[in-house]
């Protein structure tokens, strides 16, 4: 156990906001969970007796029919505006004065550092370059990861849980974003700061970084393990299999989809539908593609002149 | 004087030098009394400054503790109007809105105004840049402490915008009718993101300059637009016209480089982020203030259109 690496790569300067955001989101988390769960109790407790459905003010929090619906702003939003403020005023004194902003020497073409590490906000998408070609990891994924924040509104057509915390009334949307913020984004931020060393090797938190360590890793293409040799053969190969990706992913997420949230199925429209079922598959093959490659070394699934996935 | 010609009409002159002298002890016994009445008059003033023209012209009511007062205090200050008068009670608690999208507005002030002060100390030239980072953090009165709080303010305001994304998410916020606010919230996810990554080139150290050369490298694999990225040879993209050059003004990281990161990261990005930033306040009250804390709502009360 290299101690001095590990702490080394903690206290780097620039990873402490990561090393932050860990317990932030814990804590976050949990918060959201409490309310959510709270919210569902009541949902719960409401929808099993309809009387009281017609009387109760629906929150978890007291309210009795004398009590003012509103507040003043101010004294009572603004003074927590202020607070808040100061607070973080404070935290960002602390933090300034204790823990200074890092200065390497002078930048240098010539010399190239290794690791040479993105900031840390896109260590996910630099960890996806492993497993993807940088026009993929590097343009594709993000202009994916936008437009696809930015469907959102419009594939979700549950009219439910909006403006409070729940889990019940929408698992499906709020399990899918879980995925891709903790499990696709956040997670592999985390082991692209502390897990990757020199030439982006996997070291394990507090192994040594070798700077010499080789690693002869014969990364194989699956049309060559069904013996495709042709160029027009491997394309025609690797079209047929991220298809049959999409087309047999499709269906099984159709058919779980109209069970499980007969709903929404019913509700969304053919554009919607569809929209939906793009983005959530592209977005479970990033993980499928992980696995082919940590498992059986496969590097590239579909090879044309062009581009290779 | 007005009553001594009336007197010199009726026949009886007066000498001028008695005019003068009168006057003259007229106004010196004014000064004597009238002066210290006045003092004494302004000091009472001075005892509730509200009442003065001054005050009065700034703040335009009272502030006695009166429901009215209240509410004008913030209706009528530019800044506090982007708030309603009154909110849902329940709206105040912090559990709901975990504030996260207030302390992002605050950060980026506090990036604004330390990013300006950095200004007055920097060059974006490669002889001077880093010169200026190293004349900042040893030279420069509070240099350091200016550079470390924006720099740390910029790697928590990226926490605080995923946090407050994460919030609307979870609270289900960019439902109807605010689906158009969460996206300019997208693309202020993404102006958040630039502006921390066009800053990081600033310093001219290895660690930006290989931050950059790594990420922009990205950008030649571009499909079409890049030298190597798919269909990009086959439509004539060279190192020296694709998308990366235009970001970089040359084919490496070099002094365009760094004056394009400054421009975009000191002039361009914030006017566009804080155009985004009014755009999406002002929706927020359009679209009928925070979206909750609401009453839960039942399957059974659900109006399918289907
Ligand atoms: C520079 C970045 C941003 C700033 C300064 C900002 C600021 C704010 C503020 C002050 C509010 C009021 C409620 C609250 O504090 O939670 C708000 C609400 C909202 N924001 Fe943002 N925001 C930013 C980025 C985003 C992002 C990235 C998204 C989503 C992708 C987003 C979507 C929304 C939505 C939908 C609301 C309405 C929420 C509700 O009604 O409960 N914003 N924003």
């Amino acid at each position: 156990m290299d101690w001095r690496q590990l702490w080394d790569i903690v206290s780097a300067p620039d990873n402490v906001p990561i090393v932050a955001l860990i317990p932030l989101l814990i804590f976050y988390i949990y918060l959201a969970g409490k309310q959510a769960k709270a919210n569902d109790d009541l949902i719960g407790e409401l929808e099993a007796s309809p009387a009281l459905a017609k009387t109760h003010h629906r929150k978890t929090w007291p309210f009795r029919p004398g009590w003012q619906k509103e507040v003043h702003v101010w004294p009572f939003l603004l003074r927590i505006e202020f607070l808040a403020a100061i607070i973080v005023t404070a935290i960002l004194m602390v933090w300034s004065i204790t823990l200074s902003a890092p200065l390497e020497e002078p930048s240098n073409p010539n010399l190239t550092m290794n690791p040479a590490k993105a900031p840390w906000y896109f260590l996910g998408l630099q960890e996806m370059l492993v497993y993807f070609d940088p026009w993929i990891a590097g343009v594709v994924m993000p202009t994916l990861i936008i437009i696809g924040l930015m469907v959102i509104p419009y594939i979700d057509t549950n009219p439910l849980g909006s403006g409070y915390y729940t889990w019940r009334q929408r698992k499906f949307a709020i399990g899918t974003f879980l995925f891709g913020f903790i499990i696709l984004w956040v997670s592999m931020i985390i082991i692209g700061t502390f897990i990757r060393g020199p030439g982006w090797q996997w070291f394990w938190p507090g192994q040594t970084w070798d700077h010499n360590r080789l690693i002869y890793e014969v990364n194989r293409d699956l049309p060559d393990l069904f013996g495709i040799t042709s160029n027009l053969g491997k394309a025609i190969f690797g079209a047929i299999v991220v298809g049959g990706f999409f087309i047999v992913g499709g269906l099984l997420v159709h058919a779980l989809f109209r069970r499980y949230n007969p709903r929404d199925y019913k509700r969304m429209s053919f554009l919607q539908y569809n929209l939906m079922m793009i983005f959530l598959l592209t977005m479970v093959a990033l993980p499928i593609k992980m696995l082919i490659r940590l498992l059986f070394h496969i590097k590239y699934v579909w090879i044309t002149p062009w581009f290779n996935i | 004087m007005a009553e001594e010609n009336q007197n010199a009409k009726n026949g009886k002159r007066v000498g001028l030098l008695e005019r003068v002298k009168s006057g003259v002890r007229e106004d010196i016994d004014s000064l004597r009394t009238d002066l210290p009445a006045k003092a004494k008059e302004q000091i009472e003033h001075l005892k509730d400054p509200t009442k003065t023209q001054v005050y009065t012209s700034i703040f335009r009511h009272k502030h006695d503790d009166t429901p009215r007062n209240r509410a004008l205090g913030v209706l009528s200050n530019v800044f506090l109007h982007l708030h309603p008068a009154k909110i849902n009670r329940d709206a105040v608690r912090y559990s709901y809105t975990w504030g996260m999208g207030g302390i992002t507005f605050y950060l980026f002030i506090v990036l604004t105004f330390t990013g300006v002060l950095l200004m007055f100390y920097y060059h974006p030239t490669k002889v001077q840049a880093f010169r200026d980072v190293l004349y900042l953090e040893h030279d420069v009165p509070f240099g350091k402490l200016l550079r470390n709080m924006h720099r740390w303010a910029a790697h928590l305001m990226v926490i605080s915008v995923w946090l407050h994304m994460f919030r609307v998410f979870l609270t289900g916020s960019y439902k109807k009718p605010r689906e158009f606010n969460w996206n300019i919230g997208v693309l202020l996810l993404v102006f958040t993101l630039l502006l921390s990554f066009t800053g990081y080139l600033l310093p001219d150290d290895q660690l930006g300059f290989w931050a950059v050369t790594v990420g922009t490298n990205m950008a030649r694999a571009t499909p079409l637009l890049g030298h190597e990225g798919p269909f990009g040879a086959q439509l004539g993209m060279t190192p020296y016209n694709d998308v990366r050059f235009g970001l970089l003004g040359g084919s490496i990281v070099d002094a365009n480089a760094l004056l394009r990161s400054y421009i975009w990261h000191c002039i361009g990005i914030p006017i566009v982020a804080s155009v985004l930033m009014i755009v999406h306040f002002w929706r927020v009250r359009k679209d009928g203030g925070i979206s909750g804390p609401a009453p839960v709502m039942l399957q059974s009360e659900v109006k399918d259109p289907k």
